[in-house]
């Protein structure tokens, strides 16, 4: 039962042929068995997952359920959950319960979902290979050698080796997108302002945003039905009307314009992964798309706005982690400045600290104008870009990431290594687009994912776009065989 | 914009971080890689192009001012390190 | 030499709203400590500010009531360092597109004359929790209640020229607030905080001098007391051939020392940047129309108003004229009593007195301006003389008796205008001092007058201080002089 979609386990659970008490069971004896070794949960909350599933069956009984009620969710530990560990895959917060709870985990406990537990991620999700957190490594379901893709990867993990049924994730650079493509899983992370990010412990707030990572596009429209829409407690939220995203996935692509950006084709990209998006383009041309080339001048640039824009927010929003009303505290501070820099400095790993670094530095006087200001101004090209491009097509399409997933350890000690395998999907957050990944294949024996880029609010196409593909390919179907 | 290690402490120390003698020297040099990295944005002409800070560049929304918060003292500072008297203790602080 | 000081001022405004600026706790003072600072109060990981309308329209009234452009596109940025009392690390402000554009105040100095202050603009930022510094074990204890109360902070050009015009600016500027009904104006509650920037430069000379930032005076007595300290402090050390040194500097005002602020480990580099928590705010013309036709009459035009409507004196009218409160209960006194002259000189004197010696406001008055409009009345009627008022307006001060009539009822304080009892009086008075009967009619007509006085005082007093002294002058007088 556990290898089943969300949306057959929905209606497994409607026709009362299984109980939400044995499919959280069940995954919870398979995190018992295999999340050792993965390690992709950092909290698993057992109890609170059986009551919950519990009290999904009283309510299916009485007549009052939905698409979600019941189903086993884990959920990305940045998102606060009240009287649950919040730790953002830092020592800073490894002592921290939340008083509150976040709107998108708020909306699936009204849904009745069951929460599992909270996953593993890069340490305040700055990373791209899930090997910056306090609670070590995560491994590739596919591979363990390899990394499993960051900052989401343990919610990529988890629902790769069939430890949740969907999971959430935030992607602020790629961290939706790029871990479901290396762990053969669809992630969707949805325009900025689609989905309320109150309770989600910030990174880079002009560019954070929270999706569903599922093993199908028709989950991640049932997941995303849940967490869409307007929260007044976020000012960035947009008062814009939610659809039934599942209600489109059947739609036609006939006439649909594919942009494919000349710019994609960089040095660098792997020609094995290459092969396998050219192969789910032309499936595509069979299902009645056009193709046509785009150009998104811009597109290099924007690994260097990225890495100016989001360090520059983060060394703000990093700031309340002083010690002072929640988190670590040094042991015995002798004044104020010890305080603050014994705290920061023992609850910070290197990453975090690095990009607090040269985000205070960019903020500093006499160098603004140089590097936030440019970045910003940039980032304005990169958007614009996309918005010309799309007077030419409906989606672009491309990789996500230059290669599969690399070994664990291959470029940890690199951070600009690190950061050009972002090149794919920084630009989709600096232009706030919706970007779905769904695995088309697979290159060294690791996953591929496809990104399909969209204009604002266009998630109901993507899914749609993701779904009748996977109408006609079973990538999202294969399951890595764990021992 | 190349970066010494008396600079990168001057940083570190404005954000209230503490970086090991011995660690400077790396630090420094993985600083100015990545600041190498970013200055490939100088080549760009921007003259006159607007920053772009939010990418839907919506307006904000305005709250009633209705009272929506009460006394949550206890659970708020369940999770604090230090309190007394309702109070967040801190190392004194001089003027 | 001659000096001349330069003085620019920037004011903290507390906001009246009910709520913080970026959450929905209680802005009320007095609470325990940390019991009204909420999750996006205390700056805990995840939560979000959202914008409190009403903090917006008080900016905006103020910005037109001091004529200033109002930006209809606003701007919130972080303004970045670390202090226990700022929880997130930031403190959310405005800088480069603030809310007020320039506008201008106008004062009037003791002389009579009028002069203008330029502002340079005025932002919304949020306040600041507080640091205790009682001995927690050696520990400083942090309340947040006030982290996130709404500010203005108006930054004026350095037009002011003296401690006198910097203390008229104040005052002027507390009437503009507290007439709008922006802020409460409680001073002693931190409700409207000075920060002076001062310097001196010999007399006819161009360029600025070097200029210390005085911070946090919260009296209008205490800023003149710090800027008169420190202009004689910076000619002194000056002339002695010392060098200002550009510093923030703190003035207690209960011991009248001021100093410098600890000097900071390393130059403070604010890093502001657009939150970008928030989006820019939007001001249409829709909602600048409405508060524009809800705007309040303004000091200055109330001044010129009750000068012409009621004749009262520049002086009288600009005290009346400084705050709300003051003028509505000065219109309310005169509504019932239809005299300015004496509703004024009430208000000014004996009901401004009472209220300093209780240190309450005049909205909290014991004594409401239908009791002193009706006290006045029984004056005007010679029910009673000023005398015998001042101690009715005692009575009513402490609460005992509902109106003027009730305690000259009660306490039999009507005056006596009956010409026999008062003559009667006179004559026992007259029989009493035989002596000085004698003396005053042998003496020189110009050294009666003073004379009189003592006859005056005699029959006032036998009469319990009831008698009309009019009535007394004039009957003591046929009867003294034949």
């Amino acid at each position: 039962m556990y290898d089943k979609t969300i949306a057959e386990q929905s209606r497994a659970l409607t026709r009362g042929e299984l109980s939400s008490v044995e499919l959280t069971q069940s995954y919870l004896d398979r995190i018992r068995q295999f999340d050792g070794d993965i390690n992709s949960y950092i909290t698993v909350t057992e109890e609170l997952a059986l009551d919950q599933a519990r009290a999904a069956d009283e309510r299916r009984a009485s007549g009052d359920a939905g698409a979600m009620t019941g189903i086993p969710l884990a959920h990305k530990d940045l998102f606060c959950t009240e009287g649950v560990k919040t730790s953002c895959g830092s020592r800073m917060l490894d002592n921290f319960i939340a008083p509150y709870e976040s709107t998108v985990t708020a909306r699936f406990k009204d849904a009745g979902a069951v929460m599992l537990g909270k996953t593993n991620m890069d340490e305040f999700a700055m990373g791209s290979s899930n090997e910056n957190s306090y609670y070590g490594p995560v491994k590739n379901p596919w591979d363990k050698a390899a990394i499993p893709g960051g900052s989401s990867g343990g919610s990529a993990a988890a629902v790769a080796a069939r430890l949740a049924a969907g999971a959430t994730g935030t992607d602020t650079g790629g961290s939706i997108r790029q871990p479901a493509s290396h762990c053969g899983i669809t992630g969707l992370k949805p325009t900025y302002g689609r989905v309320s990010r109150w309770g989600m412990v910030a990174y880079a707030s002009s560019l954070d945003q929270a999706g569903p990572m599922t093993r199908s596009a028709e989950d991640a429209a049932i997941m995303l039905n849940t967490m869409a829409g307007f929260d007044p407690r976020d000012s960035t939220s947009l008062e814009h009307s939610v659809p039934d995203y599942t209600t489109t996935l059947n739609d036609s692509l006939e006439g649909l314009t594919i942009g494919l950006p000349k710019e994609y084709i960089a040095a660098g990209l792997d020609a094995d992964v290459e092969k396998q998006i050219d192969r789910s383009i032309t499936e595509y041309v069979k299902l009645g798309a056009k193709v046509k080339e785009v150009s998104l001048p811009n597109a290099g640039l924007c690994i260097p706005a990225y890495y100016v824009i989001a360090p520059a927010e983060a060394s703000s929003n990093l700031s309340r982690f002083d010690g002072v009303r929640f988190g670590h505290r040094c042991e015995d501070p002798q004044d104020l400045m010890d305080l603050y820099l014994r705290s920061r400095s023992e609850g910070f790993g290197e990453e975090v600290k690095r990009r607090i670094i040269v985000g205070t530095y960019a903020l500093s006087s006499g160098y603004y104008d140089a590097y936030y200001r440019k970045a910003q101004q940039i980032r304005r090209l990169i958007r614009d870009d996309f918005l010309d491009a799309f007077k030419e097509c409906d989606v672009i399409m491309g990789p996500n990431a230059p290669t599969a997933a690399f070994d664990l350890g291959a470029i940890n000690n690199d951070p600009v290594a690190m950061y050009l395998s972002d090149i794919y999907t920084l630009s989709v957050n600096l232009a706030g687009l919706p970007g779905l990944s769904v695995p088309v294949g697979m290159a060294n024996n690791r996953p591929v994912g496809l990104q399909i880029i969209g204009q604002h609010f266009a998630e109901a196409r993507l899914l749609n776009i993701g779904h009748r593909l996977q109408q006609v390919t079973d990538w999202h179907l294969q399951s890595p065989a764990l021992i | 914009m190349a970066i010494d290690s008396s600079e990168v402490k001057k940083v570190a120390r404005l954000a209230r971080l503490d970086i090991d003698d011995s660690a400077i020297a790396a630090t420094t040099a993985t600083i100015s890689n990545i600041l190498a990295m970013v200055d490939r944005m100088q080549l760009v002409d921007t003259q006159g192009v607007p920053p772009l800070a939010h990418p839907l560049e919506a307006i904000q929304r305005l709250r009633k001012d209705e009272v929506s918060e009460t006394d949550q003292r206890e659970q708020l500072q369940s999770c604090a390190p230090a309190v007394e008297e309702g109070l967040f203790l801190v190392p004194r602080v001089i003027e | 030499m001659q000096w001349e000081t330069v003085i620019g001022l920037e004011i903290h405004v507390q906001l009246a709203t009910k709520t913080k600026i970026f959450s929905g706790a209680s802005t009320a003072f007095g609470a325990a400590p940390n019991t009204q600072a909420c999750a996006v109060d205390l700056g805990l990981p995840g939560v979000l500010p959202v914008v409190n309308e009403e903090a917006v329209n008080m900016a905006i009234r103020f910005g037109l009531g001091i004529d200033a452009e109002i930006n209809q596109v606003n701007v919130f940025e972080r303004k970045n360092y670390f202090y226990p009392d700022l929880p997130k690390g930031y403190q959310t402000t405005q800088l480069e597109k603030p809310i007020v554009g320039a506008g201008h105040v106008d004062i009037t100095l003791a002389d009579g004359s009028t002069k203008t202050i330029r502002i340079h603009h005025a932002h919304l930022e949020e306040d600041a929790g507080k640091s205790l510094h009682e001995d927690f074990h050696g520990m400083s204890g942090i309340d947040l209640n006030r982290a996130g109360t709404p500010l203005i902070e108006i930054v004026t050009e350095p037009d002011i020229r003296s401690a006198e015009e910097a203390v008229a600016f104040a005052k002027k500027l507390h009437a503009i607030v507290t007439t709008l009904g922006i802020c409460d104006g409680d001073m002693s509650q931190g409700s409207v905080r000075f920060d002076v920037n001062v310097s001196v430069r010999p007399k006819g000379q161009e360029a600025f001098g070097t200029r210390t930032e005085t911070k946090n005076l919260n009296s209008f007595k205490f800023m003149e007391a710090a800027i008169l300290k420190e202009v004689a402090r910076q000619i002194d050390l000056i002339e002695d051939g010392g060098q200002i040194i550009q510093e923030t500097r703190l003035y207690n005002g209960d011991t009248g020392e001021a100093r410098s602020m600890r000097s900071k480990e390393e130059a403070n580099d604010y890093r502001y940047f657009p939150c970008p928590d928030l989006l820019p705010v939007m001001i249409n013309d829709e909602r600048l129309a409405k508060l524009k036709a809800d705007m309040p009459e303004m000091p200055d035009a109330k001044k010129s108003r009750l000068i012409a409507q009621f004749g009262l004196s520049e002086y009288d009218a600009e005290i009346l004229s400084a705050d709300q409160a003051t003028a509505a209960y000065f219109e309310a006194v005169v509504t019932a009593c239809d005299d300015a002259k004496l509703s004024a000189n009430w208000i000014m004197g004996e009901l401004s007195r009472s209220l300093n010696q209780s240190n309450i406001v005049i909205a909290d008055s014991p004594v409401t301006a239908t009791m002193l409009g009706g006290l006045i009345n029984r004056i005007k009627d010679n029910t009673i003389s000023g005398k015998i008022a001042k101690e009715v307006f005692e009575v009513l001060w402490q609460g005992e008796c509902n109106s003027a009539d009730e305690v000259i009822d009660k306490k039999g304080l009507k005056q006596v205008t009956d010409t026999g009892t008062i003559e009667a009086m006179i004559d026992s008075v007259l029989m009493a001092n035989a002596q000085q009967v004698e003396n005053y009619r042998a003496a020189e007509p110009e050294k009666r007058g003073k004379m009189m006085g003592f006859f005056v005082g005699q029959c006032m007093k036998a009469s319990g201080g009831k008698a009309n002294p009019g009535m007394v002058n004039q009957i003591l007088k046929q009867k003294l002089d034949g």
